[in-house]
C-alpha cells in the first residue's frame, strides 16, 4: 500500500521527462520527429512552438497524461490525512487510469515517431491555433477534465470499501471544486478563442467538440451542488457516487467524440478505427466496471437525515434533475446524428434552434431555483417563512424587469423578459442572503465573519446572473451586417458610423496580409480606429480572418474583412455586441468563486488520525 | 464531402482539442447581401442562422466561406426580397440537400428520441424526487447500532477531555 506515492511521483517524473523531450524538439526544430515536423515551421514564434506540443492529436494525449500524473502526484501529497487503504486505493485507480492512456499513446499516438529523411522545414501550426488563448486552452480545459479522474477514483475507492463517511465527502468535495473550476476557464477560453479568432463573432456553436466538454462540466455542476448537501446533511451519498462516476465518464466520451474522429464522419471512423476503438473500450471498461461496482456497493452506503418536501435539500435535488436532463439533452443532441448515420437513417443536423428549444428553457427554471435555494432552509421550511424571505427580491425584481422591458421595448423576446427576470432574481435573492448573514453578525463588521465558502457561493450565483444578462443581450439585441464598402464609404451599425479609410499591406513573422483601416465614430465623436486582417499563411496555404474588435463593458464593435470586390472595395462585416463581455465575466466570477470556496479554512484542518475515524480500514 | 481548397472555420473548432489538418486556400464568397427594410434583414439574418452550410463541418450559411454557402445565400436573399415565406425557402432547400440543411429538425418519427428523451426524462426526474422527497419526509430517525453507540460515545468523551 506504501508504494504508490512513490510510484506516483516516479510517473509523474518520467512523464514529464517525456514532455520535456517533446517540447525541446519543437524548441529545437527537430523535424526528424514526424510530430513536429507536422505542427511546427522554423519560422513560428517560440511561444507557439511551445504550445504547438499541444496542438495536434499525439501530444495532447502526452498532455493529458501529463496532467493526469500531476493530479496523482497531488492526490499523493496531500492526502497523508487519509485513511491509508482509501488512500491507496485512490492512487491505485489513478493508476489503472493512467495505464489505460499510456497504453494508447504506445499502441496509437506516439509523438515521438520518426519521419525520415527529416524534411528541411515543418509544415507550421494550424494559423487558428497561433494565438495566446489557444494556447493555454487545452492545459485548462484538461486539468479539468482529469481532475474529474480524481473525484472518481476517490468514488470508486469509496465503494471498495463500501463505507462512505462524512471525512470521505469532506475530502472530495474541494477535488471536485477545482476540476470544476479549472474546466469552467477551460470553457470560458474556447468560448472567447472562438469569438475572436474565427472570424465571425460567434461566442458559442453547440458544436459536438464544445459540447464535449459542456457535458462533463453540466455534470460536475451537479456534483459539486450534491457534495454540499452530502457534506451538510449527510444525504444524497450514493447519488454523489453515481454523479462522481458519469462526471468522468462524460469526460471520457468526450476525449473519444474529439479522438476517434467520429465527429469529422462516421465514415472516417469506420475507416481508421484503431484509436476511436480504443477509447471507446477504455470507456466501456471503465463505465460498466464501475457502475457494476456501484451496483454492488452502493445500497451499503446509508443516508442519514430526513428532510421536508419545502427544504434546501429537496431545491438541490430539483437543481440536479435538471441539471442532468440539460445534460442528457446536450448528450442526446450530440450524438443523435452520429447515431442516425451510423445506422443509415439519413443524415440530420442537430444546431442551436434544437438547443435553444430544450436546453434554454430548463436553464431558466434553473435559475430560479438559483435564486429560491439559498434563501431556503435546510431539513424544513414553512411556505409563510419563505414568502416572508423572498417578497422584497420578488417584487423588486418584478419591477426591475418591468422597467427593463419597457426601456428595451424594441426586440425583446419572451426568452430575453424571462432570462431579464431570472438576473434580477439572483441579483436580488443574492442581496437578501448576504443580508440575513450580517443581520446574524451584527451588521457591516460581520462581513468579515461569513465563511468564504458563503461568499463563494453568492459569487458562483451572481456570474450566472452575470452570464443571463449577456448571453441574453448578445442573443437577442446583437446586430451583424455584411456591407460593400470602397475606400472613404462608411455604414451605420446601431449609432456607430464605420468609416473604411483604406487598405495596406502587412508582413507577419510567418504570414503576409491585408490590413484595412477603419475608423468608428458616434455622433461626430471620434470612439476607436480598427486594424482588421486577411491574413495568409504560406506554409499551410491557409487565409485567415483576424477581426477588429473595439472591446467595451457594454458593448463590442467589431469588423471584419471579407472579400476584395471591385474598384479597391471590400465586403466588410461589422458587428455591434451588446454585453458580450459579460458572458466570459460571469464564467470567471464562477471560476473565482470555485478559488474561493477551496480557500475555506475548513478544508486546511487535517482531519485526525485516530482508529474510529476510518472504520473502513481492514475490513 | 470536405471541398478540398477551402477554409473550414469549423472544422478549426475541432482542431483545437483534435488537430484535424486544415487544408486551405482561397476564400469563396462573403458577399454584401442584405435589406434596407428591418423587418426583411431579421429574417434574412435568422434564416442564414437556421441553415446549415451543407459542404461544411457545422457551420451555419450565416458563418461559411464555403462556395455553395454562398450561393445558397443568395438564393435565400432572393427568395426573401421575392416574399416567399420561411417555410416555402426552407422546403425548396430542403427538397434539394434534405433535412441536413435544417438546423433545428423537424419532428418526425426518426427525430421523437430527439425531441421528446429531455421532456420524458423530466418527468421521470420529477417523479424520482417527488418519491425520493416522500420517502425521506416520513422516514425514522435511524438508530445507531451497538459498534457506533461506542464510537459516539468515544468521540464525546474525546470531545470532552478535548475542552477541559
Amino acid at each position: 500500500m506504501l508504494a504508490a506515492s512513490p510510484a506516483a511521483a516516479g510517473q509523474f517524473i518520467f512523464v514529464a521527462l517525456a514532455l520535456g523531450c517533446l517540447t525541446h524538439a519543437f524548441i529545437a526544430d527537430d523535424f526528424s520527429v514526424r510530430y513536429v515536423a507536422e505542427n511546427a515551421n522554423s519560422n513560428l514564434p517560440v511561444m507557439y512552438k511551445v504550445a504547438a506540443v499541444w496542438g495536434g492529436h499525439e501530444g495532447s494525449m502526452l498532455l493529458w497524461v501529463f496532467v493526469l500524473a500531476g493530479w496523482t502526484l497531488a492526490m499523493a501529497g496531500f492526502s497523508r490525512s487519509l485513511p491509508s487503504v482509501l488512500r491507496a486505493r485512490t492512487l491505485g485507480v489513478l493508476g489503472l487510469i493512467s495505464v489505460g492512456f499510456l497504453l494508447f499513446i504506445l499502441l496509437t499516438s506516439s509523438p515521438f515517431d520518426r519521419l525520415l529523411p527529416a524534411p528541411a522545414d515543418g509544415q507550421d501550426l494550424n494559423p487558428l491555433l497561433q494565438d495566446p488563448a489557444m494556447a493555454i486552452h487545452p492545459p485548462m480545459l484538461y486539468v479539468g477534465y482529469v481532475g474529474f479522474a480524481v473525484v472518481f477514483s476517490l468514488a470508486v475507492a469509496a465503494l471498495m470499501g463500501g463505507r462512505m463517511d462524512s471525512a470521505w465527502v469532506r475530502w472530495s468535495r474541494p477535488w471536485a471544486t477545482v476540476a470544476w473550476l479549472f474546466l469552467t476557464i477551460g470553457i470560458l477560453l474556447g468560448s472567447f478563442w472562438a469569438y475572436y479568432e474565427l472570424g465571425w463573432g460567434g461566442w458559442w456553436f453547440w458544436d459536438p467538440v464544445e459540447n464535449a466538454s459542456f457535458m462533463p462540466w453540466l455534470a460536475g455542476t451537479a456534483l459539486i451542488h450534491s457534495l454540499a448537501v452530502a457534506e451538510k446533511r449527510g444525504s444524497f451519498k450514493a447519488w454523489v457516487v453515481l454523479l462522481a462516476i458519469m462526471t468522468f465518464s462524460l469526460s471520457l466520451l468526450g476525449a473519444f467524440l474529439v479522438r476517434s474522429g467520429v465527429l469529422t464522419s462516421v465514415h472516417s471512423f469506420a475507416s481508421d478505427p484503431a484509436r476511436g476503438v480504443f477509447i471507446l473500450g477504455f470507456l466501456s471498461v471503465t463505465v460498466v466496471g464501475s457502475l457494476t461496482l456501484y451496483a454492488w456497493r452502493a445500497p451499503a452506503i446509508r443516508n442519514v437525515g430526513t428532510f421536508a418536501l419545502l427544504s434546501r435539500e429537496t431545491l438541490l435535488m430539483a437543481n440536479n434533475v435538471l441539471l442532468m436532463v440539460a445534460c442528457a439533452s446536450v448528450l442526446i443532441g450530440t450524438l443523435y446524428p452520429l447515431a442516425m448515420e451510423a445506422l443509415g437513417l439519413g443524415r440530420i443536423s442537430v444546431g442551436p434552434p434544437y438547443f435553444n428549444a430544450v436546453f434554454v428553457p430548463l436553464m431558466l427554471v434553473l435559475a430560479g431555483l438559483i435564486g429560491l435555494g439559498p434563501l431556503t432552509s435546510w431539513r424544513r421550511m414553512t411556505p409563510t417563512n419563505l414568502a416572508h424571505r423572498i417578497r422584497w427580491a420578488l417584487l423588486v425584481s418584478l419591477t426591475a424587469t418591468g422597467v427593463l422591458i419597457a426601456v428595451y421595448w424594441n426586440g425583446t423576446t419572451l426568452g430575453m423578459a424571462v432570462g431579464m427576470f431570472m438576473a434580477c432574481w439572483i441579483i436580488t435573492t443574492v442581496a437578501v442572503n448576504i443580508r440575513s448573514r450580517l443581520q446574524l453578525r451584527g451588521g457591516l463588521r460581520g462581513l468579515a465573519a461569513i465563511s468564504p465558502s458563503v461568499y463563494a457561493m453568492n459569487l458562483a450565483h451572481l456570474g450566472m446572473a452575470v452570464f443571463i444578462i449577456g448571453a441574453g443581450a448578445v442573443e437577442t439585441y446583437g446586430i451583424e451586417r455584411t456591407v460593400r464598402l470602397g475606400p472613404g464609404d462608411s455604414a451605420t451599425v446601431a449609432g456607430y458610423r464605420f468609416t473604411f479609410q483604406d487598405v495596406r499591406d502587412v508582413q507577419g513573422p510567418n504570414y503576409t496580409g491585408t490590413q484595412g483601416y477603419f475608423t468608428v465614430t458616434q455622433g461626430g465623436g471620434p470612439v476607436a480606429d480598427l486594424l482588421p486582417e486577411k491574413r495568409n499563411y504560406p506554409v499551410r496555404r491557409s487565409s485567415m480572418t483576424e477581426p477588429a474588435i473595439d472591446a467595451g463593458l457594454f458593448r463590442d464593435l467589431f469588423v471584419a474583412l471579407g472579400e476584395p470586390l471591385d474598384e479597391g472595395a471590400w465586403s466588410v462585416r461589422l458587428q455591434y455586441k451588446p454585453m458580450i463581455r459579460w458572458i466570459w465575466g460571469g464564467a470567471l466570477m464562477m471560476a473565482l468563486a470555485g478559488l474561493l470556496a477551496v480557500a475555506d479554512r475548513r478544508y486546511r484542518v487535517r482531519i485526525k488520525q485516530s482508529p474510529t475515524m476510518h472504520p473502513s480500514e481492514g475490513t | 464531402m470536405l471541398m478540398k481548397g477551402q477554409i473550414y472555420r469549423k472544422q478549426a473548432i475541432l482542431s483545437a482539442f483534435v488537430a484535424l489538418i486544415v487544408v486551405a486556400a482561397p476564400v469563396a464568397g462573403l458577399e454584401p447581401l442584405g435589406f434596407d427594410d428591418p423587418a426583411r434583414q431579421a429574417r434574412y439574418e435568422a434564416l442564414l442562422h437556421q441553415l446549415r452550410c451543407v459542404v461544411c463541418q457545422n457551420q451555419s450559411l450565416a458563418s461559411s466561406d464555403a462556395g455553395l454557402a454562398g450561393d445558397l445565400r443568395q438564393r435565400v436573399h432572393q427568395m426573401v426580397a421575392e416574399d416567399q415565406t420561411n417555410d416555402a425557402i426552407k422546403t425548396h432547400l430542403i427538397e434539394r440537400y434534405g433535412d441536413f440543411v435544417l438546423y433545428r429538425p423537424p419532428v418526425t418519427a426518426r427525430t421523437y428520441v430527439l425531441w421528446f428523451s429531455a421532456p420524458v426524462l423530466l418527468l421521470a426526474g420529477i417523479i424520482v424526487l417527488a418519491v425520493t422527497v416522500h420517502r425521506r419526509h416520513h422516514l425514522p430517525p435511524r438508530r445507531l447500532d451497538a459498534n457506533e453507540r461506542t464510537q459516539l460515545r468515544r468521540v464525546l468523551s474525546d470531545h470532552r477531555n478535548d475542552v477541559s
